[in-house]
């Protein structure tokens, strides 16, 4: 109890002052003068709208990753006390008074500075010297490409953070693998890499590479440790169990924890709503929600309604009708029934209310008790206004002459027999007997007589001519090859129709709909569509001014201006230090000869190095050289816009494979002392030129002292940059 | 169905006009080959499915493809007999591949599959041969199989460019194999050297070559002109007969008044093209469109004109012919409807990032939107320019954008031809140069211009370029329904071979269903047993020498068929074009084989465990007949499949297939 009077409280504190003051100066130099220049920064445009969505709690869906990056920031806004009215609308636009840019801008510099030690450290467990470490550290600091992308409100540096956390938390772990499983500091270090992988994933997607890589490491690992004799089956199910916890089980919560923050955060309904699914809106404050609270649930005999086309593309639309008709020759020659127009309008309109009734009975209101309308049951689809009925029959359709024409029925008296009954089947029914629900179900409208299913044919250019008012085309599909989202409707807004005459039941079409009943999708069914249309939504545009490509990256021939001062020279480019680009490549390629050289030498039973040095070579490079081979060769696959800082998550591996390199040379290549201390002369030498690279290109990373036109002109090192000279 | 196209490939072989298909030759040349040895004479015009062959002498084309098809029974049989060393395996693939009606039906028509599958077996089948004549390197037999490799990788890679697939994996099992021989000490640096000679010489040089040469004899076969020649270089089309710059003739540098075609120098990229059609309204300005076009039309014809005075002086006969130069100003004038080249600050119609391009202006008079300078790349100002040989630069005075073909189809308005813009982004790339082929121009000398003629090596090289391109430019249209990689195991989706409608004699692919779901489930089961015996191996348990031979089988026969089925089906996920079920197919076959080695594993694994020789072998060989049966029944259910029926379709619950309709996606 009282045994700190007999021995003393000792708290001993080893501090590494290399590691200190490589901090430090890390922070100087990725916080120095943060809010300068105070004006939107290239892609700051494009995440600082996300902030100002989060700060006013509006849903977006964004196709560009996972909201983890995105939180992060907007947690640097809160912070700061951002209220979100800002317009982001334009590059170099001035910040005004009530945007906290230094708060803003805090996180990712505080992430790009915290590279520098973790690359010490990275070094330092790979079990390289603390000079190689050093070295690691020091070129990471002078890398102006990372240092201009850490200082703005951008997501790499963020995820290049999680990255090397989760790199250097597993190595963290194996060494201590050896002599203390299961200890405190195992099960710290375990955990860290899955929280930090799980990070990485959350800020962009490429961080799933090195979480694979990880991954792959890790299954290697114990690979070997089946093989180990020593230890009991019961011992290794439970390394297996603790790697699977840390490794799958919590990164997979982590992520989806993620999504819970994400949309309890945003609960309003905003500019992304119409991607969603009704059920979707219906689940957020204001829009849809507002229309639909109040809904019954159950469709019945009676029940009017509006159907909206679940695929939403080109854009979304509801079953639409109107009193013109389709004009007896199309411009191509071809005929129509000169019936009435069945389309898809994007709008709300009091058009699109329909009725649901019984082909049996006469009656267009709900009786009491309400006969809900099942799966496979016959309904026949009534136009609210002006009463006619949906019908298909074997008439080409305006722009589709490969499907049915979709109509409403005109008695003609010729022979033209109406064809209106249709058949509802439910398509994602739990059973044979569900019920037709508001919002909820996802029906298909089955033709009896012809078994065509109605359909919008959502192409581009499906707009109907002139005589149908660009209205969306509706169509029967006769040849349904399974399943496709533009057959398939939900119910948007539904209420129990009450009135017998035509006249009554035009101004209960035009009034709001009213009743209660609510209606809340679970976390997981939002997590699965939100994560889907993240996955599938695809942006147009696929040029931009400063896009490159992967080839382009490694000899960095090209750059990224970011910024330019409204008035005189100064401008902020993304540009990496040539010196260190350069390096990184031949340490990269220097490492794959020699490796394929020793490794034919090995299988010849020639050893040339000791066998310890080789596993460190081995397991090094499987980290670096791995690291930047999954960070980096995916790109050639994509077909998305690319930019160079999409390259410097490899690029960080690379440079840390630089050192490593440097020390193997000089340890194993270099016999004789004349010819090490010739090496050792030789990385001074280089070390300075890359110090001196740094420091010429500084004006362009910081944005500051202003360049005159001559200085700016001679930093055009290559021509492919793009350097901006103002015209005098 | 698709005989439509293959068969009237092997017409055309036969008739020697050239055409262009998106995958290379081999396959064509052999169906057209086939013909021609039976008597087909390449008239039958394959319009569109269904139609009838009349007196046509097809069947010489389609016995050929139905007996490569039925080739790859035995192929597969004598694989897993050498992988596996146990009959029944191998028996249990071959009933597998012969009663599955997928395989059936695909072999049965004139299409670039069997010969595929057939290649793509031999191939595996000469590996698997050569490996385990390992023990006598050098022997006749060795070379025999080893050169056989090399020659089937070579034919699967001239049929379809899926071939690339077994390269990958009779080159991942090469190395392999030489890291082998590279740990054994007992073997001296040399003789190493004369291993991977062999293996060089045989299985990339032998390859490479018969490649080579198949695409000299497609060049030299189709030597007239045909309907494939506009996807081409204005060089290449020198070199048909009766294309239009074949023995050409044209005034050789380009002056004002001259009448041109221009075509885009990305490599498939099309003629400068402009017709009566305005854009439609919502899409920029409603001006005439402007477009590329794949095809040679007189739409495709322009008037150079200076950009400040007319041409009405410059035809008349007696005024001097005036050349153009780099870096003029000029107007470029569509022939057929008298409108300018014209370009604006509105957004084109699907690269919303570039300017429009219209024509524009009534009987030439435009205004100063229509100015085009003409620059040639990598020449100085004031030099002539050269027809056919220059590469011309055209960038719109008033904006400073460049004329350029984006590479993407416009829709139903624009007829589906290739969107023409004008790139604000001064990229040097060859979608934004353009090269000037026909020439017209009555005062001036024509020039006979031979020097054109392309090497072998770049004729490959633009061939090769133009399939890639062609292939990926095969993208699914907008809604349309395509088949997904992962519907394809679990035979998710057939494809309709011939006949819609219910009186029609129908034909639709798809697997036996028992076999692919045996197959599914097998894959499955393999990965099981592959992961615990290896972690049984790696443990250090002693095992005894029966169960040791069947491990190394598991892993090593086992683990080389799995690697050719992931080869063959991993790819496609990643794949951007159309797909169909079909291009499955490769994969079923390493699959079926799987499906032999792993059953007979499983089979005799348990009845190790039963002591008595006699129930061991009751139980073992009871297990095969029922699968055997199995199988066989499920053919006798399902073969109105590939071998067609009549009568109404299986949705319906009258006709006599509905009770065979086990997903509702199939629809017989």
């Amino acid at each position: 109890m009282l045994g700190f009077l007999k021995n003393p409280v000792v708290v001993t504190a080893e501090i590494n002052v290399n590691l200190m003051a490589l901090t430090v100066i890390g922070l100087i130099s990725r916080l120095w003068g943060l809010s300068y220049p105070r004006a939107v920064v290239f892609d700051e445009v494009y995440y600082g709208q996300f902030v100002s969505l989060y700060m006013k709690r509006i849903f977006f869906v964004d196709d560009s990753g996972p909201p983890f990056g995105h939180m992060l920031l907007a947690l640097g806004g809160y912070l700061g006390g951002f209220d979100g009215n800002f317009l982001w609308n334009r590059i170099g636009a001035e910040y005004s008074m009530n945007v906290p840019v230094w708060s803003l801008r805090l996180l990712p510099a505080l992430a790009g500075a915290l590279c520098v030690p973790l690359a010490y450290q990275i070094l330092v467990e790979l079990q390289f010297s603390h000079c190689a470490a050093l070295g690691a550290a020091l070129l990471i600091l002078l890398e102006n490409s990372l240092i201009t992308q850490s200082r703005f409100m951008l997501l790499e540096s963020i995820l290049i953070f999680f990255i090397l956390l989760a790199v250097l938390s597993y190595l963290k772990f194996y060494n201590l693998q050896r002599h203390s499983s299961f200890s405190g500091s195992w099960w710290f270090w375990l955990l860290l890499t899955g929280v930090a992988c799980s990070c990485a994933v959350g800020v962009k997607y490429m961080g799933l590479f090195t979480y694979m890589l990880l991954l792959t490491v890790a299954g290697l690992h114990f690979w070997h440790m089946i093989g180990d004799q020593n230890l009991s089956n019961v011992s290794l199910m439970c390394h297996f169990l603790a790697r699977a916890l840390a490794l799958v089980i919590i990164p997979v919560a982590m992520y989806l924890s993620f999504f819970y923050v994400h949309l309890t955060l945003l609960y309003r309904s905003g500019p992304h709503d119409q991607i969603m699914t009704s059920a979707f809106q219906a689940s957020l404050e204001g829009g849809l929600a507002r229309i639909t609270q109040g809904q019954p649930l159950e469709v019945a005999y009676g029940s009017q309604i509006t159907l909206r086309n679940v695929l939403g593309k080109p854009m979304q639309c509801w079953l639409h009708s109107h009193t013109n008709t389709y004009p007896i020759r199309y411009e191509n020659g071809r005929g129509s029934s000169h019936q009435q127009q069945v389309t898809c309008y994007p709008f709300k309109d009091v058009n699109n209310w329909w009725i649901v009734k019984d082909p049996g009975m006469q009656q267009l209101v709900v009786s009491n008790p309400p006969r809900p309308v099942r799966h496979g049951h016959i309904v026949q689809l009534v136009h609210g206004i002006t009463t006619r009925y949906l019908n298909t029959h074997d008439v080409a359709a305006p722009l589709s002459p490969h499907s049915q024409e979709v109509s409403c029925y005109i008695d003609y008296n010729i022979s033209m027999p109406a064809q209106n009954l249709w058949r509802v089947e439910i398509v994602n029914r739990e059973s044979d007997t569900d019920v037709w629900k508001t919002i909820l179900s996802e029906v298909r409208f089955v033709h009896v007589n012809t078994s065509a299913v109605l359909k919008a044919s959502g192409f581009i250019g499906a707009s109907l001519p002139e005589w149908g008012y660009r209205q969306l085309e509706v169509v029967g599909e006769k040849l349904s090859k399974g399943y496709h989202q533009s057959m398939v409707w939900n119910v948007e807004e539904h209420r129990y129709g009450k009135s017998q005459e035509q006249k009554e039941r035009e101004v209960e079409l035009h009034s709001p709909t009213q009743m209660d009943i609510n209606k809340n999708l679970s976390f997981m069914a939002k997590f699965m569509e939100l994560q889907w249309k993240i996955l599938t939504l695809k942006n147009e545009d696929t040029e931009h001014k400063y896009s490159s490509s992967a080839l382009d990256w490694i000899t960095m021939d090209t750059n990224i201006a970011y910024w330019l001062h409204p008035t005189s020279g100064a401008q902020i480019h993304l540009l990496g230090n040539v010196v260190t680009w350069a390096s990184a490549n031949v340490a990269a390629l220097v490492y794959t000869c020699l490796s394929l050289w020793y490794l034919i030498r090995r299988r010849r039973k020639i050893y040339d190095i000791p066998e310890d040095a080789w596993q460190l070579w081995v397991s090094a490079g499987g980290i670096c050289v791995g690291g930047w081979a999954v960070n980096y060769l995916p790109f050639f696959l994509m077909e998305k816009t690319l930019f160079l800082y999409h390259y410097l998550p490899a690029l960080t591996f690379q440079i840390l494979l630089i050192p490593i390199v440097l020390q193997h040379l000089g340890n194993h290549l270099c016999r004789s002392l004349l010819l090490k201390s010739m090496f050792s002369a030789l990385i001074v030498a280089w070390f300075s030129s890359v110090y001196l690279v740094y420091r010429t290109f500084s004006p362009v990373t910081y944005g500051e002292p202003s360049l005159s036109v001559t200085e700016l002109k001679d930093l055009r090192w290559k021509d492919s940059w793009n350097i901006l000279i103002r015209k005098q | 169905w698709d005989e439509t196209h293959f068969g009237k490939m092997g017409s055309y072989y036969i008739n020697r006009t050239f055409f262009f298909d998106v995958h290379p030759p081999l396959g064509k040349m052999l169906i057209g080959l086939a013909g021609y040895l039976s008597g087909y004479d390449g008239t039958f015009p394959f319009q569109k499915p269904g139609d009838r062959y009349e007196q046509h002498n097809y069947v010489g084309m389609r016995a050929f493809c139905a007996f490569l098809g039925s080739c790859l029974v035995p192929f597969a049989y004598l694989t897993v007999l050498e992988l596996s060393k146990s009959l029944p395996a191998a028996l249990l693939t071959a009933f597998i591949l012969i009663f599955d009606t997928g395989c059936i039906t695909l072999s049965q028509y004139i299409l670039l599959d069997p010969i595929l599958m057939f290649f793509l077996m031999g191939a595996v089948l000469s590996m698997v041969k050569c490996n385990s004549c390992a023990d006598r390197p050098f022997s006749a037999s060795w070379w025999f199989w080893l050169s056989l490799t090399g020659v089937n990788l070579a034919g699967a890679m001239g049929v379809k460019f899926v071939g690339l697939f077994v390269v990958l994996l009779v080159g991942l099992n090469t190395i392999y194999d030489l890291w082998d021989l590279l740990g054994n000490l007992s073997l001296s640096l040399v003789m190493f050297g004369k291993h991977l000679l062999a293996r060089v010489l045989c299985l990339i040089l032998l390859p490479l070559a018969l490649y080579m040469a198949m695409f000299a004899v497609h060049f030299t076969v189709l030597n007239k002109s045909g309907p494939g020649d506009g996807f081409f270089s204005s060089a290449f089309q020198s070199q048909l007969i009766g294309n239009n710059l074949h023995n050409v003739s044209i005034p050789e540098h380009l002056a004002y008044g001259s009448v041109v075609t221009m075509k885009n120098l990305r490599m498939a990229g099309g003629y400068l093209h402009s017709h009566w059609h305005l854009y439609p309204e919502g899409v920029g300005a409603r001006q005439q469109q402007v477009t590329a076009y794949l095809h040679k039309d007189l739409n495709n014809l322009w008037i150079i004109k200076k950009h400040d005075s007319d041409t009405a002086d410059l035809s008349h006969p007696s005024s001097p012919v005036e050349f153009v130069r780099h870096g003029d100003i000029i107007r470029l004038e569509h022939k057929e409807t008298s409108r300018n080249l014209h370009s604006h600050q509105h957004e084109a119609p699907l690269t919303r990032k570039h300017f429009q391009v219209t024509g524009y202006g009534i009987n030439g008079t435009g205004d100063s939107n229509d100015f085009w300078r003409i620059e040639v790349v990598g020449r100085k100002a004031g030099k002539l320019i050269k027809v056919l040989r220059s590469q011309v630069r055209l960038t719109h005075v008033a904006t400073g954008c460049i004329l350029g073909s984006s590479g993407k189809t416009l829709p139903k308005w624009g007829w589906e031809q290739v969107e023409v813009t004008c790139t604000p982004y001064l990229k040097e790339s060859p979608n934004s140069l353009w090269n000037f082929e026909d020439h017209i121009n009555p005062k001036l000398p024509n020039i006979s211009l031979d020097v054109l003629k392309p090497s072998f090596a770049e004729i490959l090289l633009e061939s090769h370029m133009v399939m890639i391109r062609g292939n990926s430019g095969l993208k699914p249209k907008d809604n349309e329904v395509t088949s997904k990689p992962w519907h394809w195991p679990i035979n998710y989706q057939g494809l309709r071979f011939s006949g819609v409608n219910e009186t029609d004699y129908r034909v639709y692919l798809l697997g036996n269903p028992v076999i692919w779901w045996l197959n599914l489930v097998t894959i499955g089961l393999y990965l099981l047993i592959a992961v615990s015996t290896a972690v049984t191996l790696k443990r250090g348990v002693q095992l005894r020498s029966e169960l040791k031979e069947l491990s190394r089988v598991v892993l090593r026969g086992g683990g080389q068929i799995t690697l050719g089925w992931l080869l063959h089906y991993l790819p496609f996920f990643m794949m951007g074009r159309v797909l169909y079920f079909h291009h499955y197919f490769p994969a079923m076959l390493f699959s079926s084989m799987l499906t032999g080695i792993t059953w007979d594993t499983l089979l005799k694994f348990c009845t190790g465990f039963l002591s008595p020789s006699t129930t061991a072998r009751k139980v073992y060989g009871g297990g095969f007949l029922a699968l055997i049966l199995l199988i066989v029944y499920s053919f006798y259910l399902f073969h109105p499949l590939s071998y067609g029926m009549v009568g109404p379709m299986a949705s319906d619950p009258s006709s006599p297939m509905a009770g065979l309709r086990w997903m509702d996606s199939w629809e017989f």
